[in-house]
Parts: C-alpha cells; structure tokens; sequence
C-alpha cells in the first residue's frame, strides 16, 4: 500500500475508534443532567444515585474519547498536509472555533461536576453537567459544520491558489451542516438510550435493585423514543440534502445505475460494479428512492452510469452500510416503544426475553453509527472535498509508507491496548451497579 | 484590520496560546513527574493526581486551541509543520493518550500492580511530553532546513537531526521548568509532609534550573538568530531581563508567591522564544527567506477577522470560567479528602 492509502486507513481506523466513544458521551451525558435535575428538584436520593452510577460509566467512558480526539485534529495537518493547505482557510475555522466555544466549557465544567459535589451548591453542579452536556454537543455541532463542508463546500471563493473562506454566514447556516449535526447527535442520543436500557435489563434479569433500574430503564427508554424518531426525521432531510448536493453518493446509496424518473428502492440489492448493474434485486418498492431524494413520486434521480467508473464512490460498501444503518435505526424505533410499553404497564422485570434483548442490543446503535460514517465518507469517495479535491492530492508529499505504517502500527496496538482496558472497566462497573453508601 | 496588522495580532495569539499552555500544563507534566519521587503512599499519589483532577483536562484543551488556531489562522504552517515534523509529534500524542486516561483509570481497579503500571505511565508520560514540546522548540527556535524548489516549500531534514544539542538543551530546560513548576504547585496545594517534601524538591531543582537557563540563553546566541530581533529593538530585552527577574524571584520566595513567579517565568520563557522569531513561525536554517512566517502562510483577512472576533468574545470568557474553577479548588488537597467516599476522586 502507499502513502495515500495507509493515510485512509489510519484515518478511517482512529475517526472510528474515537466514534465508538463520543455517542455515548454525547447523550449519556444528557441523560445525567436529566437525572441530576430530578434530584435538584425533589430531592430524591433514587435521582442522586442514579446520577453518580450513569455518571461514574460517562467517565470511563469520557477519558477515552477526549485524548483520541486531538490524535484527529493532529492527523491533518500530519497525513494530509496538502489539504490542510488548500482549504485550512476555510476548513481550520470551525476546528478552533470548536475548541474555544465548546472543548473548554465542556472540560472546565467537567472538572467542576466530577470534584465539586462538595465544594460548590447543588444548583451550581447542576449547571455544570449541564454545561458539560451543552458543550459536547456543540463541540459536535462545530466538527460536522467542517465535515459538511467537504461533503458540500459553501461559502468559499478559490483564490491565491486556494479555497478561501469568504462568507461564514453560509459556513455555519448550510443545511448539510445542520441535518448532519442533528443525524450524529441524535445518534449519540440513541446510542446512550441503549446503554441505560441494556445495562438496566442486565440488573433486572437478576432482580438487583429492581426500582433503580426500573426508573433508569424509563428514562432510557423515553429519551430513547424521541431520539430514535429524531433520527429517522432528520436522516429523510439528510438523504434529501445528499441527493441534492452529492448525486454521486446517493445513487450509491441506492444502488441505482440508471438515471431514471420514479426510481424504485430495493430493500436489497447485490451490485455487480464490473457489470454496472445490480445481480440481484430484492423487494424492489416502485418510486420510493425518488420520493426519499426529493420528496416527489416521480424524480428524477441520476443513475451511476451518468458518472465515470473512476467518480463513483465504491457501491457496494456504501450500498450495503446504509441499508443496514436504517434497518437497524428502524428497530430501534420498534425496541424503544416496547420498552416504553411495557413501562407502563408495569411489566417489564416479567419479560425476561425483552430484557435479554435489550442486553443483546447495546452494540447495536454503537454500530449504526460506524455504519453511518462511513455511508458519510466512504461515499464521499473519490473527493476529499466533494467536486472541489481528490482525496488522492490530498496526501502529505513528503510521506513514505515507512512513516505512516509506523504511526499505523502505534495507533493500531495503543488503540486496542485503551479499548480493551475501557472496556473492561465499563463491564466491571456495569456489573457492580449503584453504590449503596449513597442510600439515605 | 488590514491584513499586516491582522497577521501580526495573530501571531502575538498564537505565541500567547502556547504560553498559556505551557503554563497550566506545566504543573500537571511537573506534578505528573515527580509523583513517585514525593509520595510515600498510595494516598500521597491519590493526592497529588487529585490536586491535578479538576483542571488537567481544562488545561489540555489550550493546546487544542493552540493547534486549532494554528490551523485556522496560518493553515500552510500548520500543514508544514505537523507533516515534517510527524514521527515527534506522534509521540507527544502517544504521550498525551496515556497521561489523560492514566489520572482516569488509575483509581479504578484496586490492585497494587495495576496502580503502579498506571503510576509509572503517568511519570513516563509527562516526562516525555515535557522533553519533546521542548525539543520541538528548540527545533522552532533554531530553526529546521527547509528548501525552496519550483515554489515550493521542501524539508531537508529527518527525524535524528531534531535530536541537535541545541534542541536537546531545550528539552531539558522544558523538564526542569515544569518539574520545579510541579513542585511547586505541589507545595501550594497539599499538606503536611507531602507539601514539605514538595517545597524542597523545588528547592532542589532551582539551581539546576537556573544553570540550565543560562546555558540555554547562551546557546540561543550561537545556535539561532532569535536575539537579531532584539538588538534591532533592544526595549525587548526588558522581557528577557523579567524573565530572568521572576525566575530568581520564584526560587528566593515560597508558597503560593513562589508559584505566582514560576507561572510568570513560563509565560516570559515563551514569550521570549516568540518575540525572537516574529515574524517566523517556523525559520529554515538554509535561508531566511525559507522561512514560514506570519506573513507568507497565512489565512486571508476575512478569516482572520472572523476569527478575531470569536477570540475577542470566548476567551475572556473561558479565562473567567477557568479562574472560577481555580478559585473553587483553591484548597489543598489533603489525605483526609482522598478517603472521604461521599467526594469525588481519582
């Protein structure tokens, strides 16, 4: 392999490890503050504990996702020095925007919630988990203007030899950026929902605090129901913003070679890229990709073929991550209203083959997600900047493989090294539950 | 603002970023350090991990902030130096990693071998981050061989030639600066016998600091053009002199006034470095015209304006909340805190 190619894969390889630990951040905090919230408010010591348990599991899991974050910001300047160059006027922006407005409130006021229990009031901790959900989610906000950006670069002029940024207005208010912020967001939302819900069923398959878990499982499951028909609300205006800014993407997305008005949606489809057409076809639904690119029947969509063999993204993986990624977000709408339902009526510690699920379905959402990005720049492919540069000029020139097998190899093994020892801990303290020192 | 005086600002910001890191930073690499040496107990090193807990993090981010402003105000410095200079900084990153999830995950098992692997991490760790921000410096200050062909930039140089005494002198001086600024954020903020130990270790390293610090400004003379700038405008020797002034003053006081003058030292140590190179961002030792600098690698006017602005609006706002936070942990840590189950600790 060369430069380029190891470069993609380390990036790909540490963009998706750092993934597996931001979702659940980025709504697990949430659901703490939530839970904070009710103690403030009635004072209830139930909310106290619930708040320190899922608090205690947010650190573990925090630590690992805060240090491989600077290893991104690092890497474009490292392996992707020319793209750094051509669009560091524009692209370096929302990078130092992102740690000034929302990296240092989220790791003050994190500071202040994991050691002031003692030290400042209950309102003013309150506020600093607050703080801290408000300033992961920004920080989310910030990364995915830059990614919008290369996925439909706004708001530039190509001068002195460059993209230069010359309204920020239509930076930061581009639709592709605010669907994509709210797709990624409400993914974490999901992820988190289904964190609380599987560890939650796990206790009560073994009848280990039954109201605890009980009343973690509803405010899973609550914020998991809104969350997952977020999701699948701002997924259909992202795939109506792919279609109209990335034709390419979203015919791969759709496995369809043909331009064509009223193109159907296959449920599933085996592409045969050498062929340019699809060796199979199942349950073909007439006129739904239309409807889905451009909300009308009868669309036109452009086909694959209206590319060049060398600008379309790879089909199949792009094909076959995102009908899996909505599949499973369409489950997870189904899981979290049974759970919800059964809540009420005041039965799920009996549905011991529910409860088994929700264990089963913790990885579920983690993998939706991975899933999801790389429908987001597998399909980019073969732009780095979609229309406006190659991935492959991209590249730092003064790279040899040498240097990016050595970092490859540094990353892969510290990576699983951290990921087996985060893991592990996350188990350890899953399993112990709540501390009961803290019972009143 | 034209688009000189805009550059010029910017590079003032971006000195006074890595000062400001370095700084908070400082203690925590220093503190990091030296924990073995001061502890007696696994409750002196629960202690001095948790004088650093509420802040560590906060203070990491002015690094991301200084690399992101690198990015977004000289994008083509930023793209040249983070890929010549990648293998080095790959292993600050490493370093970084395993500093931040080694205060996180040390407390979180409770067997003697897993908290000495953990502890033995944290020292290694902030001792090669210390000596490898310095030796990038001291590469930054004397400069790195970088060529011009067919307009482009081109870096002649490899991995072992970072290694040059000049940088490595730097390298240490970084150590003994943070390890004496640790110590004594230590002394301030612990009690008893930890404190005490942790005052004399600062004393300890005062001379050797002070001897190294002299043969760095010495060095700096032969090995770099860092003090052209200041015979051109010697009122700026009034920084060189402060430095020095507050460094002397931090060995001869004590307690929280030592410390007052060891956060001065750092901010004037850098601050010297960077008015020496102004207007270079990264000199090449071949040519000064090579060199990349504020004015030839840097974002148009329109983003550097914009990106005042978010700067003139969040960081007197970030600097309020983080001077709260500090005034909210201003006690010291002690070994009664640590054991308390119903505070939050590492």
């Amino acid at each position: 392999m060369d430069a380029i190619a190891l470069s993609r894969l380390q990036f790909a390889l540490t963009a998706g490890f750092h993934w597996l630990f931001v979702p659940l951040t980025l709504g697990l905090i949430i659901l703490v503050a939530i839970m904070e919230t009710m103690y403030v408010r009635t004072g209830d010591r139930m909310y106290l504990r619930m708040t320190k348990f899922w608090g205690k599991l947010f650190l573990i899991n925090f630590a690992v996702g805060v240090v491989t974050g600077i290893t991104l910001e690092f890497q474009f300047g490292m392996n992707w020095a020319e793209y750094s160059k051509y669009v560091g006027d524009i692209f370096g922006a929302p990078l130092a925007i992102e740690a000034t407005v929302a990296f240092f409130l989220e790791s003050t006021f994190l500071g202040v919630w994991i050691f002031g229990w003692k030290k400042v009031s209950k309102k003013v901790h309150l506020f600093a988990v607050w703080m801290v959900a408000l300033g992961s989610n920004l920080s989310a906000l910030w990364i995915l203007v830059a990614n919008a950006w290369m996925q439909h670069p706004v708001g530039y002029e190509l001068k002195n030899g460059r993209a230069e940024m010359v309204d920020f207005g239509a930076l930061i208010f581009s639709p592709y950026a605010w669907t994509k912020f709210f797709h990624a967001v409400s993914s974490g939302w999901v992820v988190a929902s289904f964190f609380v819900m599987g560890i939650s069923a796990y206790h009560l398959l073994r009848k280990n605090e039954m109201m605890f878990f009980k009343k973690s499982i509803k405010y899973g499951a609550a914020f998991g129901l809104a969350a997952t028909l977020f999701l699948a609300f701002i997924g259909d205006s992202s795939g109506i913003e792919v279609a109209k800014h990335q034709p390419a993407k979203f015919a791969a997305m759709e496995a369809l070679w043909e331009t064509q008005k009223g193109a159907p949606e296959y449920i599933l489809a085996v592409p045969d890229v050498k062929n340019e057409r699809n060796a199979l076809e199942i349950i073909p639904i007439p006129k739904l990709a239309s409807f889905l690119a451009f909300h009308d029947w009868n669309a036109e969509v452009i086909g694959l073929k209206d590319f060049a063999p060398d600008m379309r993204p790879p089909v199949v993986l792009t094909f076959l991550s995102f009908r899996f990624m909505v599949g499973l977000g369409t489950f997870f709408i189904l899981v979290t209203l049974m759970a919800l339902i059964y809540y009420k009526k005041k039965s799920i510690e009996n549905k011991r083959w529910f409860l088994k699920l929700l264990v089963l379905c913790i990885p579920l959402p983690y993998i939706a997600g991975e899933l999801g990005w790389i429908v987001a720049e597998v399909g980019r492919q073969p732009w780095i900047v979609y229309g406006l540069m190659k991935t492959s000029d991209a590249v730092s020139v003064n790279l040899t493989p040498g240097h990016v097998i050595f970092s490859l190899v540094g990353f892969v093994s510290f990576y699983s090294l951290l990921g087996i020892i985060d893991f592990y801990l996350l188990v350890k303290y899953s399993k112990k539950g709540p501390e009961k020192a803290l019972e009143a | 603002m034209e688009l000189t005086t805009l550059q010029v600002v910017w590079f003032a910001l971006w000195g006074l970023l890595w000062a400001v890191y370095f700084m908070l930073d400082g203690f925590d690499f220093g503190a990091g350090m030296l924990m073995p040496f001061l502890s007696e107990s696994d409750s002196d090193r629960r202690v001095v991990i948790n004088t650093l807990g509420p802040v560590w993090d906060g203070n990491e981010v002015w690094l991301i902030t200084a690399g992101g402003a690198t990015f977004a105000a000289f994008p083509t410095t930023y793209a040249y130096m983070f890929s010549w200079l990648y293998l080095p900084l790959l292993l600050i990153l490493f370093s970084l990693i395993f500093r931040g999830v080694g205060f996180e995950f040390r407390g979180k098992r409770d067997t003697d071998r897993w908290r000495q692997g953990w502890d033995i991490t944290i020292m290694t760790s902030s001792f090669l981050a210390s000596l490898l921000f310095g030796v990038a410096f001291g590469n930054i200050f004397r400069g790195i061989p970088i060529n011009m062909a067919d307009g482009q930039f081109v870096y002649e140089g490899n991995f072992f030639m970072l290694l040059n005494p000049y940088a490595l002198l730097t390298g240490v001086l970084f150590v003994l600066l943070f390890a004496r600024h640790g110590a004594l954020w230590l002394s301030v903020k612990t009690t008893g016998s930890l404190a005490e130990r942790a005052e004399n270790m600062s004393r300890k390293l005062f001379i050797p600091l002070v001897a190294v610090a002299v043969a760095f400004l010495a060095a700096t003379y032969f090995s770099t053009r860092l003090y052209e700038n200041y015979i051109e405008m010697p009122m700026w020797f009034a920084v060189i002199v402060l430095c020095v002034t507050s460094l002397i003053a931090s060995g001869t006081s004590s307690g929280v006034k030592a410390f007052g003058f060891s956060c001065t030292t750092i901010l004037l140590t850098v601050f010297t470095g960077i008015i020496g190179l102004f207007p270079d961002l990264l000199p090449s030792s071949i040519s000064p015209e090579f060199s990349l600098t504020a004015f030839n690698t840097s974002s148009s006017r329109y983003t550097l304006t914009v990106m005042t602005i978010v700067v003139a609006i969040f960081v007197p706002l970030v600097l309020m909340y983080q001077i709260w936070t500090y005034y909210i942990f201003r006690k010291p840590v002690s070994p009664e805190d640590v054991a308390d189950p119903e505070v939050e600790s590492y």
